[in-house]
């Protein structure tokens, strides 16, 4: 559903700050995969999310979504097929607006926004009904500011509204990083009630080997710009992360210890 | 007593130039405070709004039509400055900046080539007029600015309660999760800078109106102004109230006071001239009080935290 092909991004070309981000990435999702990307720091992982997401374009590739051409669309275009959480729980609401406002916002995604009131009392219900789903108690605060929220909430609540219209492909920049274990672990445990109950195709960014284990039906390891370990089904299933780091000393070549402590 | 005589005669006159300027510190809300653009392009808009519905009016036009007309005008600028900034990449405050200049030139133009074009209440049927000021008759311009400023307010806490108005304040609030739930920021952007300088034009078009012309220079330092009315607003009556409509209330009481203040100094005995130099310290204090409050309130946590680790 997702095809990455012959992905190239570099960075401040032709300045002593030069970085090849992406080095001819290929990577190709079939429809309902879970897949967690790990990897250590600069190996891509985020420029390949916000690519597909249209922060940024390519320099050359192609980027292909149920097999549209989505490689040029402006960001605000594509959001229409994708759900994403950003690291940064502050960037995936609006601090200033309501609960049930930011809701309504991310329940016409992709829609055209008209005159119409913008939250109708069938809307609140509904709403309130998917907020007691996170069991966070936020069903009885809907008229509270966002940005009084804690990280964890925030991040469950961005979660929320993402798949509220069911995306394509939801995009998940490691969601988790900002938060302490334990509220990891709920906003962790809510990610995987949501993509189960909406059945859907997402791509997991993550900096924890046991989460990237745990989650999802397939696993793939990104080094230099490119995808260096890909498995899924039976394999995954039994993979530790002694044999990951395995893997990653042999994609990468070498037992480079930064990189492996980065990834543990 | 005869200062206070001659203060309590001078109210009515600064309370009416305070709403209507009111209505210009709604357009710098729109803005500064819901899109969080600093848009200098206001300081042209007033004088063209003003410029343009004393033109028609002198050739015979309504002044209801001549109003609607200048808010238009005002659109159109801000439309300029918008696409300066979202298709030109050129900063919002440069690209206001640049609008504010041109428009120096279109006012001149609108105007004759004259500075001042002045429009008599004699000879016109005015909206609002200095004259009547302390009149007890419809003539009183202080029931229309009023009037003008509710059915405003109400017009506008309808149109930011839409799905519309909610992606305009999104835009504002954080860009990143706007365009994530497929709001083109950009867009929405341009749009705000139309309707608020929309009624920053309509104000300068009901200002000049008040004051019986049309002044080239009548918008230097509009910005700071509207900015002045906001801060006011916000700084005395922010706490208290959270609904939008009060919200922009604030405003309005927040232009009130400042007129109020500045005739109270004037009175006092500053000079005509000083009056900008006052302008800037005030809102440059008021702008800055909630940066220190920072600023004390972080020194306190880390030498008084620790407790969370």
């Amino acid at each position: 559903m997702l095809e990455l092909k012959n992905i190239r991004k570099t960075f401040n070309p032709g300045t002593v700050n030069e970085k090849v981000a992406l080095n001819d990435l290929n990577l190709t999702l079939n429809d309902g995969d879970f897949v967690t990307v790990i990897g250590g720091n600069g190996a891509g992982k985020s420029t390949m999310l916000n690519l597909i997401a249209g922060t940024f374009l390519p320099d050359c590739g192609q980027i292909l979504l149920d097999g549209k051409d989505i490689t040029r669309l402006p960001e605000h275009k594509r959001a229409e097929y994708l759900g994403r959480v950003f690291q940064d729980p502050m960037m995936g609401t609006a601090a200033t607006m309501q609960i049930e406002e930011n809701m309504a916002l991310a329940a016409r995604r992709g829609m055209k926004r008209t005159l119409r009131p913008g939250i109708t009392r069938a809307d609140r219900e509904d709403y309130r009904e998917r907020l007691k789903l996170l069991g966070l108690g936020l069903e009885n605060r809907m008229t509270t500011k966002v940005g009084l929220l804690s990280g964890g909430q925030r991040q469950a609540l961005t979660l929320l509204m993402a798949s509220l219209r069911r995306p394509k492909l939801l995009l998940l920049d490691e969601h988790t990083a900002a938060l302490d274990p334990k509220t990891a672990a709920k906003v962790l445990d809510a990610t995987q009630r949501i993509v189960e109950a909406s059945d859907l195709t997402t791509l997991m960014i993550t900096h924890n080997m046991r989460d990237a284990i745990a989650y999802g039906n397939r696993l793939v390891m990104m080094y230099e710009g490119r995808i260096v370990v890909d498995v899924s089904g039976e394999e995954k299933k039994k993979l530790t992360v002694e044999q990951l780091l395995n893997l990653f000393s042999q994609a990468s070549g070498s037992d480079e210890a930064d990189d492996k402590l980065l990834l543990s | 007593m005869n200062f206070f005589l001659s203060l309590f005669n001078s109210l009515p006159g600064a309370v009416t130039q305070g709403l209507l300027w009111g209505i210009m510190g709604i357009g710098v809300y729109v803005t500064y405070r819901i899109l969080d653009v600093a848009d200098l392009t206001v300081d042209g808009t007033l004088a063209t709004g003003g410029a343009l519905c004393v033109m028609l009016m002198r050739l015979g036009c309504n002044p209801w039509i001549a109003l609607l007309c200048a808010f238009l005008a005002g659109m159109l600028a801000g439309l300029v400055t918008g696409l300066f900034h979202t298709r030109c990449g050129i900063p919002a405050i440069l690209a206001g900046i640049l609008t504010q200049l041109a428009l120096y030139s279109v006012n001149l133009r609108l105007m004759g080539g004259k500075a001042n074009l002045p429009i008599s209440v004699d000879k016109y049927d005015l909206l609002v007029s200095q004259r009547y000021v302390r009149e007890l008759s419809l003539r009183n311009p202080l029931p229309l600015a009023i009037l003008f400023l509710v059915v405003m307010i109400a017009a506008l806490y309808w149109f930011f309660g839409t799905e519309y108005g909610s992606a305009l304040r999104a835009t504002g609030a954080n860009p990143h999760m706007a365009r994530a739930q497929g709001i083109n920021t950009g867009a929405k952007v341009t749009v705000g800078l139309m309707l608020s300088n929309g009624l920053v034009a309509a104000s300068g078009a009901l200002l000049a109106q008040y004051q019986g012309a049309a002044d080239v220079n009548m918008g230097r330092g509009a910005i700071v102004i509207g900015l002045a009315a906001v801060i006011i607003g916000d700084v005395l009556l922010g706490k208290l109230v959270h609904n939008f409509a009060l919200k922009l209330g604030t405003v309005v009481v927040g232009a009130v006071i400042y007129y109020v203040v500045i005739q109270l100094v004037l009175q006092l005995g500053l000079n005509t001239n000083d009056l900008k130099l006052l302008t800037a310290l005030v809102v440059a204090v008021f702008l800055a009080v909630p940066y220190w409050k920072a600023q004390v309130f972080r020194k306190k946590q880390v030498t008084g935290g620790g407790g969370n680790a």
